[in-house]
């Protein structure tokens, strides 16, 4: 007897349309968040917060409730929708020059009140949606449209290193940060975003995985190079690791 | 035995699930699909495992069951 | 509920009504001279069991709003001036999100930091607005501690009525003043927000509230529809006052508490038997440009009086041309002092000897 192994998740629109660039991880990563609500049960309770960025066509796939934020606005938003709705489960899903450039205050301050809401942040070193200029957490030497030479701490400073300092913050309950460079570590990534949001379904806390993601069109790689480069540099730089969690320490 | 739905019109051709597929059951496609892609089709001729490997990989939701 | 006066300070009468209206969540960072509204919120709100969260500036504090606002319930922020300028952003987002929600908005003195002095500067702030687009932001402007109230319960009701965020553009005056008013009950019905919420897609198709939209001719007929919802305002939301205009020849265009110091001076210009009246619009924005039109086409010439350098004029203006050749003249004056009557009355004088006794060639004082 044949039996059904996976399938599209149902919190993934029927009708849904992946704009990404071939080989992005994003698309992983919004699948694994459709898969976790899946999982949870929660998918008619959920409401979702959209950021700017390739991240701003959320409502193209995700089968839950959506409001757009303005950029870096997403933790703020989240706020109010959460503390609208207590009993909802309210995600955001940002990249990282909307978490941690523009949005990096509303994020610490969303998550130092310890909002009960799950944050998905997508950190691909780059300004993807406006093609590939460098941003927080563009690594030193790393060339993009804005360092041609590439990033030097005299001009850019140093990448932002955002889980380092989210697990510092006190009302964080489970931060981690994860790669989707092979299926052991996109299967890794989908248990510590489920973590994440169980940080908020048991009120513990914020929920935080920040994502090496890749984008293999401004990179100008291909995506298997891309996720090479994940696995090297970047990985180097940003460890990847469950920086804390409170939801085991529950248990 | 597994077998999986590919819709190949969704595939971008990034080819990540024919490099996670142990068993090379994905290979490219000769004919472009409605996106404009050479996206992957099924070997008959490979044995699928159903492990779904390649649905977990794929980052555009193209394969969309997978079943053993 | 409270049926009787009490002595009410501005401030605490806007918080005051926001609980009687139904605000559900309160978003807002501290600035003179509106900070007494978050006080009072901050202790009584959780008393009836709603949510005051101290928001970690004003850009969070609007984007909060959007995120409450588009679960439906009634939300409020307030705040002042340079502050107000931070929000224009998320306000741009609200109104094509078509969220309801209320601001607050008591200047001070500006540019800049300015100081907490009276001042009207920020008439363009909330009807012209620093957010990008088309868009209009509601705007109604108190002249007492009593319309602080009442206009704050209009607030709520159009904002859910017509989706869409709404002012109360107040200034620091009627914020520290105090004065007997009455909280009365909120007389307007509940407006049913079930049809566009966000809760959680139970048992229907998930919904998505944004400002984006990819297809160029959805962008138009959302804009469209905005601004056929800001004629809808206009004529069925309308507030305003008209004092001695039935008969005058020289008519004063003031609002807020300008205004009320220039209805003094007319009643002055009155009894002096010069012919003067006042219109003073509440309903800022839209802005009420017929009835202002009707006047100018009735009388000799309009002074318009604005504790800044000129805002409100430019409406007036626009309203005037075309339909009358009057002169529009203006005496305004920046942020820091407010005007007395004896000053209004004055100006009123003297215009009105240049406009309408030089007119007719007589001298009635």
């Amino acid at each position: 007897m044949e039996q059904l192994v996976y399938k599209k998740p149902d919190s993934i629109k029927d009708d849904f349309k992946i704009s990404f660039c071939p080989g992005c991880d994003h698309g992983v990563a919004v699948r694994l968040v459709a898969e976790v609500l899946d999982e949870l049960g929660v998918r008619e309770d959920t409401i979702g917060v959209a950021s700017v960025g390739c991240s701003v066509f959320s409502y193209d796939f995700f089968n839950v409730d959506v409001v757009e934020a303005p950029h870096g606005r997403s933790l703020a938003v989240a706020t109010g929708v959460k503390r609208s709705k207590p009993n909802k489960v309210v995600f955001t899903y940002q990249g990282d020059g909307d978490l941690a450039s523009i949005g990096i205050g509303e994020t610490i301050h969303a998550m130092t009140r310890g909002e009960k809401v799950t944050t998905i942040c997508i950190n691909n070193t780059t300004y993807g949606m406006t093609g590939g200029q460098g941003g927080p957490t563009t690594l030193l030497g790393q060339v993009t449209t804005t360092t041609p030479q590439g990033r030097k701490v005299e001009v850019s400073g140093y990448p932002l290193k955002v889980s380092e300092i989210l697990k510092e913050v006190d009302g964080t309950a489970f931060v981690a940060r994860v790669t989707l460079d092979s299926p052991q570590a996109i299967m890794n990534a989908k248990k510590c975003i489920k973590k994440a949001f169980e940080a908020q379904l048991k009120g513990l806390g914020t929920g935080f995985v920040e994502i090496l993601a890749t984008c293999p069109t401004n990179w100008k790689m291909t995506p298997q190079e891309a996720h090479a480069r994940v696995r090297g540099e970047m990985s180097e730089v940003f460890k990847p690791g469950i920086y804390k969690d409170r939801v085991s320490e529950a248990k | 035995m597994g077998r999986i739905v590919l819709n190949r019109d969704k595939c971008k051709a990034c080819y990540l699930c024919k490099d996670a597929c142990p068993n090379k059951v994905l290979e490219v496609d000769e004919k472009v699909n409605a996106l404009g892609y050479y996206p992957v089709k099924v070997n008959e001729d490979k044995k699928c495992v159903g492990c779904a490997m390649c649905a977990r990989v794929c980052p555009d939701i193209a394969i969309e069951k997978v079943y053993r | 509920m409270k049926k009787e006066k009490e002595l009410l300070k501005g401030n605490y009468a806007i918080a005051q009504a926001a609980i009687e209206a139904g605000c559900q969540t309160y978003f807002g960072y501290p600035i003179t001279p509106q900070s007494e509204i978050g006080e009072y919120l901050s202790e009584h709100m959780p008393e009836h069991g709603r949510t005051f969260v101290a928001a970690e500036s004003e850009v969070a504090a609007i984007n909060m709003l959007l995120g409450a606002g588009s679960t439906g319930l009634k939300t409020m922020t307030s705040s002042s001036s340079c502050a107000v300028a931070l929000m224009q952003e998320g306000l741009s987002f609200i109104a094509g999100d078509e969220i309801p929600c209320v601001l607050v908005s008591v200047m001070r003195g500006g540019p800049g930091l300015g100081y907490i002095y009276p001042s009207q500067g920020d008439y363009y702030q909330a009807t012209k607005g620093g957010g990008n687009g088309d868009y209009k932001l509601v705007t109604y402007a108190p002249d007492s501690v009593q319309e602080c109230i009442d206009l704050t319960y209009k607030c709520f009701y159009v904002s859910q009525k017509y989706r869409t965020p709404v002012c109360l553009l107040a200034d620091g005056m009627l914020g520290q003043m105090m004065e007997p008013a009455v909280v009365g009950e909120y007389p307007y019905p509940e407006v049913d927000q079930s049809s566009w919420a966000l809760d959680g897609a139970k048992g229907r198709e998930p919904r998505f509230i944004a400002s984006i939209e990819r297809e160029q001719e959805g962008l138009r007929k959302r804009v469209v529809k905005m601004f056929e919802k800001y004629n809808q305002i206009l004529e069925n939301e309308n507030v305003f006052e008209k004092y001695e205009v039935e008969g005058a020849k020289l008519v004063i265009t003031a609002f807020g508490s300008i205004a009320r110091i220039a209805k003094a001076a007319v009643k002055k210009a009155r009894k002096n038997g010069l012919k003067v009246g006042l219109f003073r619009p509440i309903l800022l924005n839209p802005f009420p440009e017929k009835i202002v039109s009707s006047i100018a086409q009735k009388v000799d010439g309009i002074l318009d009086i604005e504790l800044n350098c000129g805002q409100m004029l430019q409406d007036v203006k626009a309203s005037v041309a075309g339909v009358a050749s009057i002169p529009v003249e203006f005496f305004g004056r920046p942020a820091g002092m407010m005007m007395t009557v004896e000053e209004i009355y004055e100006q009123i004088e003297k215009t009105y000897k240049k406009i309408v006794e030089n007119k007719y060639g007589t001298a009635c004082i």
